[in-house]
């Protein structure tokens, strides 16, 4: 018995500094946060002296604030284009891999690099080849060179086509994500399930479809949900990029709870849209892992 | 086992030992927070100057970008671990709620000893940045709460070559909004850029905003507006919105302006690609870097209406406090003294090509930056108006001015989404 309390004992002290550490940086400043979004402060005054609102943060949030819905559809928008066509570009792009071709390792380290690019680096080089004014305006330059001189066009001010440019480099930034996910998956997959398919006389589809698409279930969940969240906090290749909202048509709602935290010292304020953003996006997690778990179960 | 614990016994003295401060050995030692990366250079010397004069060590610590300054020093502020001598960068509302927690120290006693000798060193304009008046609106205690180190106004900037390559005289820049509208149509032609900004950052639109806010219908509605009690959907502020649309349609603002970040401008205007730039005196140390041999001149924006006068923007530049909290502040204080008399201002103007806050010193400037000082007469700033619009009224204003510029709304639609939001601010405050 005594020996019983001595070893539970013992192994909670084990874990005691890794628990104090998960406290301090993590459950004491989510509580503090999910505080403050009941309160009026600014970020300069002492706590003691904000003042309580009760539920008026979130009121606001859900009832008087248009620029915040504008900006949860923006993200919205950037999320369905990466998760359709970043997700099977990776897909496609790690199915290639995964056969025997030339140079393969080659291209696992091509696809690779733009994920490990620092965001700021990629929105100020994008901008660079697309920008109207500042950069070479390779793009425009191009169409131009190819005889499609009417496509030619202001891709990051037009408020048309802004979130649609930023989506797409969003895209081209975070695709080796999934094509390494992807890689690995496939890499999982059993040959011999396709030799064997192959000897009942399927076709390179059949198995695609009948023995790729079912094993790579679960890990397209996980590259659907790892997109969901990565692309919906976005923010920082949109500021490398469009430098900011564009009246509205750009913004995301990091940028908004940064514009009530830094233009509007509204600290209480950006704490409960950080709150509502972030049930949104374990709403949302929560709604795929159902779903794949409903999908393997059939 | 004996020798295991003796071990982790000296491991432990040596670790709460070899963290401990060293002994203090009398000297003091004052800290100074700025974000001004370009006059990191002339500060060390400064304090070099100082230590050498006085033996006070003064450690200037460099925090850029400024958006990263100002979450530091405001962390710091909660956790009430401010250095001596900082600078605030925000609203006027964000420096009275610091002096309202005690961060900042009065200064109104040091500037008035001797017959106000501090005081009297500075252009009236720089201090009233820093000073709050007994009818101020934010709940402060009248006084002056910080030190300015430079001053600065925003214009416009024109580029002598490129305009004579319009067909234009160089030395008569336009001298109304009609001139300058007419010179877009040139720019369009020649396949130049015309007016270059920050104003993907917002509150360069503002400043202009603003400009023509004060030449269309005067200080006294501006502010009437600000109490809430002028609409924005008042004729005279649809007109001031028009003035954008009317810089859209002749083609004087540079092609993606609205994303266009204040360093992209400057380079743009640095290396003759735009013909006027909007940009405030501390781009005079950015060109000189940039080009050298960049020929240009300063200009007022040109005026929209004979009603009221042009203002524009200006006051203190950059600004130190002192931290009400340290144990040094009576040394702060003196060093901040030293700081800014007549020799010490005349070295920071001439290494960092800023614009001096004692106005002794304005006789040793270069002449584009006597152009920009000699704006000060007419400068404002919203530090200096005693009220203050509603941050998120501010931003609609303001991102409805890109909305215009880039066709997305007409200036109406903006008028009236602004004060929707103004009614919603006015409606909470009464709450």
């Amino acid at each position: 018995m005594k020996t019983d309390i001595k070893s539970t004992l013992e192994n909670y002290i084990f874990v005691l500094p890794a628990v104090v550490i998960f406290s301090v940086f993590y459950i004491i400043p989510f509580i503090a946060v999910f505080m403050l979004g009941f309160y009026e402060w600014d970020g300069i005054l002492a706590l003691k002296d904000a003042m309580f609102i009760g539920l008026a943060n979130f009121k606001e949030i859900f009832f008087q604030d248009p620029s915040w819905w504008q900006a949860m559809w923006n993200a919205t928008y950037i999320t369905l284009i990466a998760l359709t066509l970043q997700n099977i570009v990776a897909f496609l792009l790690a199915w290639a891999c995964d056969r025997e071709i030339r140079c393969k390792n080659f291209y696992r380290v091509v696809f690779f690099i733009p994920p490990v690019l620092s965001e700021m680096v990629v929105g100020m080089a994008w901008r660079f080849i697309i920008n109207d004014v500042d950069g070479a305006n390779l793009v425009n330059r191009m169409l131009i060179s190819i005889g499609l001189p009417q496509l030619v066009h202001s891709w990051l001010s037009d408020p048309k086509t802004a979130l649609t440019t930023v989506a797409v480099v969003h895209c081209w930034k975070g695709f080796g994500w999934g094509f390494l996910i992807f890689l690995a998956g496939l890499q999982t997959i059993p040959r011999e399930l396709y030799e064997a398919a192959r000897v009942d006389g399927a076709n390179a589809w059949h198995s695609f479809k009948n023995i790729t698409i079912p094993m790579m279930l679960p890990v397209i969940v996980l590259v659907a949900i790892l997109t969901v969240l990565g692309t919906m906090q976005a923010f920082v290749l949109i500021i490398g990029l469009v430098g900011g909202e564009l009246a509205g048509h750009t913004s995301v709602p990091v940028l908004r709870i940064l514009a009530s935290m830094r233009g509007s010292s509204r600290f209480g304020y950006a704490c409960a849209q950080g709150i509502s953003f972030g049930m949104v996006l374990v709403i949302i997690s929560f709604i795929q892992y159902r779903f794949s778990k409903h999908t393997r179960q059939a | 086992m004996f020798v295991n614990r003796i071990l982790c016994i000296l491991l432990l003295i040596f670790n709460m030992f070899g963290c401990a401060p060293r002994e203090e050995t009398g000297k003091v030692t004052l800290t100074l927070w700025h974000w001004m990366t370009d006059r990191e250079q002339a500060f060390s010397e400064l304090a070099k100057r100082y230590e050498e004069k006085t033996g006070v060590k003064v450690n200037f610590e460099l925090f850029a970008p400024s958006d990263a300054y100002t979450q530091k020093v405001r962390a710091a502020a909660q956790g009430t671990n401010l250095p001596d001598i900082f600078g605030i960068l925000g609203e006027k509302r964000d420096f009275g709620s610091f002096i309202k927690a005690g961060h900042i120290l009065d200064l109104t006693p040091y500037m008035e000893e001797g017959e106000g000798t501090w005081k009297n060193k500075f252009f009236a304009k720089a201090l009233a940045v820093n000073e709050f008046s007994p009818e101020n609106s934010y709940g402060v205690k009248p006084g002056i709460y910080g030190a300015p180190i430079d001053i600065m106004t925003i214009q416009m900037l024109y580029n002598k070559n490129l305009l004579k390559q319009l067909g234009l005289d160089p030395r008569k820049p336009p001298l109304t909004f009609q001139e300058l509208l007419d010179i877009g149509k040139k720019v369009k032609e020649a396949k130049i850029q015309g007016l270059v900004s920050g104003w993907g950052e917002l509150w360069m639109i503002d400043c202009l905003a603003n400009n023509y806010a004060f030449n269309i219908m005067g200080k006294d509605k501006v502010l009437a507006t600000i109490r809430g009690e002028v609409a924005y959907t008042d004729p005279d502020w649809i007109k001031v919105l028009t003035l954008f649309k009317q810089m859209q349609d002749s083609g004087i603002l540079a092609t993606g302006v609205v994303t266009m970040v204040n360093k992209t401008a400057e380079q743009l205007f640095a290396n003759d690609k735009a013909v006027f730039a909007f940009n405030g005196s501390w781009c005079v140390n950015v060109y000189r870097g940039m080009n050298p041999n960049l020929d240009y001149a300063v200009m007022l924006p040109p005026q929209a209406s004979d009603e009221h006068l042009m203002s524009i923007w200006g006051g203190a530049g950059s600004s130190f406090m002192v931290n009400a909290r340290s144990k040094n502040k009576e040394e702060a204080v003196k060093f901040l003294e030293w700081l800014t008399d007549r020799d010490q201002q005349a070295y920071l103007a001439e290494a960092t090509q800023n614009l001096p806050a004692n106005k002794d010193c304005l006789g040793k400037i270069s002449e584009v930056l006597a152009h920009f000082a000699s704006g000060m007469d007419i400068a404002t700033h919203p530090s200096v108006w005693g009220v203050s619009e509603f941050p998120v009224v501010i931003e609609t204003w303001n991102k409805g001015i890109q909305a215009i510029i880039i066709k997305d709304k007409s200036p109406e639609q903006v008028a009236a989404e602004t004060q929707k939001v103004k009614e919603r601010e006015l409606a909470k405050r009464k709450k």
